[in-house]
């Protein structure tokens, strides 16, 4: 059974971007650069599956510029067996990565399709649904729960009140929440290997997919700053500031 | 212009969510008409013609949309949706799921989670995790759009009187079936549309100290939520997670207790109207966005607010 995993070059979730100057975008400029949190747990859980016998080959995708190597060799250090970047300078939208890895899923044929339910610099959350409908096959987005059996998936999503578990027909794309499992850090001996695992690049030219943007940001700007308040000295005081100032309780 | 708003329910009651998608519609401007997919959900289709400045309601009743399965509902969206010039939403994870399947079904760029309206084809929306607001302008003829909740007021429940038209054919893709559903009951009050919202972090300890904000909640009718750092730690479940990951909420006042403020965690409640924070760590960043800062130790305000209460 093979397993594509998509995964995306973002900023680190540590970083608290600013937009530049002239509002134009955001400032990107020497800020360190990671895997996107959603993706690692997706490939986690492709090594996972191939651990148990589920899966038989990983094969890590990205699209984006040339630097995405370096997240296509973290997610080889932790187990994938092979890796594919669409390479390109332009900031795709999600509609556009979805298909382009269309593309890339009909060469390759996966049975399961992992992916991080969202990206932390887009905030977008659309890339798998949107794989999923160019594909006409099943999503269980939001995962925090994988068993496949046979040509069927089990899968337990993260819903609004709880929790949800359906059961799909592979082939099918699951998109990973925070609890599916906890990602296991690549040893250096893996990192190695990794260097030598292949990696091949193509181009959305090449697979035929116009990227037209259809959506354009015109500017950023930094949200309405919160103003700090006061501190209060103990509870009494805090009970009164809410009742008498703020009004919020009676 | 003619906007399609996708209902948010549960067969039974037309969830309060989707009167923020009537908003927003309204500061669009069209004709707008409500979506109703699910099964046995007549109910649910009176209550959404009741709610002010609907002009129709749309009632597709089939088993195909009992638990609004994304492939059979995104194909009834995308069948419908075709004839309007907007399709919106309001960010609930049915919302998350459905409408992207839905917008690559027409072939359009959605827009996730929209904060304002400029125009008929311009919003603002966080990225970043809410650090960044961007402005971005649609091309695509018809615009699928998620509505953040928090960023629009609730319109009217009633005042309309729409007309209720059943929508013949079912889209059944047979990609995926329901089996089960694990929906925690509670008496307190949904996070996302609680006017009080009180929560913990990785200070609380344990899962077993969350009974410390029960009190706390039950006399303020506040809903209980957490920061991610306490669902990772397992101390509560993730659906309690407020956070850009997790639920975005904005009451009138929200009492961070034992939360340091990471980016992510405020990104899901800076919008709240009155924060409160409690922290024994003077210099935790909750403190930069907190009305109230409390520096104590939880474990000894908490008891003293339940009583001053």
């Amino acid at each position: 059974m093979k397993v594509l995993v998509a995964v995306k070059r973002v900023v680190d979730y540590n970083v608290k971007v600013r937009p530049k100057a002239d509002g134009s975008g955001v400032d990107l400029a020497n800020v360190k650069m990671s895997i996107n949190p959603f993706c690692e747990i997706a490939v986690e859980e492709a090594v996972r599956l191939k651990e148990k016998g589920v899966a038989t080959e990983i094969v890590a995708v990205t699209v984006g510029a040339q630097q995405s190597q370096e997240q296509l060799r973290t997610a080889l250090a932790l187990g994938a067996d092979r890796a594919i970047l669409v390479s390109t300078d332009e900031t795709l939208e999600p509609l556009s990565i979805a298909k382009c890895l269309k593309a890339i899923c009909d060469a390759e044929s996966p049975d399961i399709i992992l992916m991080g339910k969202q990206a932390i610099d887009g905030d977008n959350n659309q890339t798998g649904q949107m794989l999923a409908a160019l594909m006409g096959i099943g999503q269980a987005t939001f995962a925090s729960e994988l068993v496949i059996d046979g040509a069927n998936a089990s899968v337990t999503r993260e819903v609004d009140g709880g929790l949800q578990t359906l059961t799909l027909s592979l082939p099918l794309i699951v998109t990973a929440d925070l609890r599916l499992n906890e990602p296991r850090y690549a040893s250096l001996p893996n990192i190695m290997k990794a260097k030598k695992k292949p990696l091949d690049n193509t181009t959305p030219a090449d697979l035929g997919v116009d990227v037209t943007p259809r959506v354009t940001q015109l500017s950023v700007e930094l949200p309405a700053e919160r103003q700090a308040g006061i501190k209060v000295d103990d509870v009494a005081q805090l009970v009164d500031k809410l009742k008498n100032e703020a009004k919020v309780i009676s | 212009m003619s906007i399609l708003i996708v209902a948010e329910h549960d067969n039974s009651t037309l969830n309060v969510a989707t009167l923020n998608s009537v908003t927003a519609a309204g500061v669009i401007g069209g004709d707008v008409h409500i979506l109703v997919a699910g099964h046995g959900c007549s109910a649910v289709a009176d209550q959404a013609a009741q709610v002010m400045g609907v002009a129709k309601v749309l009632l597709a009743d089939s088993a195909a949309y009992a638990h609004a399965l994304a492939e059979n509902v995104a194909l009834l969206v995308a069948n419908l949706g075709a004839g309007y010039s907007h399709i919106l939403a309001t960010s609930t994870s049915n919302a998350k799921n459905i409408m992207p399947r839905a917008a690559a079904l027409l072939d359009v760029q959605a827009i996730s989670d929209i904060s304002a309206v400029v125009d008929a084809d311009t919003f603002k929306r966080p990225i970043y995790a809410g650090n960044v607001i961007a402005t971005v302008k649609s091309s695509d003829a018809i615009k699928v759009i998620v509505v953040r909740g928090t960023a629009f007021d609730a319109c009217p429940a009633e005042g309309g009187a729409a007309a209720i038209e059943a929508v013949t054919g079912e889209h059944d893709a047979g990609k995926s079936s329901f089996v089960s559903e694990a929906v925690a009951k509670s008496d307190r009050p949904e996070l996302t549309a609680a006017e009080v919202v009180i929560s913990g972090g990785r200070g609380m300890g344990n899962g077993e100290n969350f009974a410390l904000l029960d009190g706390i909640a039950d006399k303020l009718g506040a809903a209980i939520g957490a920061s991610r750092a306490a669902v990772d730690a397992g101390f509560v479940p993730n659906d309690m997670q407020v956070g850009q990951t997790g639920k975005i909420v904005a009451p009138d006042l929200y009492v961070a207790v034992g939360i340091s403020g990471a980016i992510q965690h405020l990104a899901g409640m800076k919008d709240s109207k009155v924060i409160v924070a409690i922290n024994k760590d003077e210099d935790a960043p909750i403190f930069s966005v907190a009305d109230y800062g409390l520096v104590a130790d939880l474990f000894d305000a908490l008891p003293e607010f339940e009583a001053a209460l």
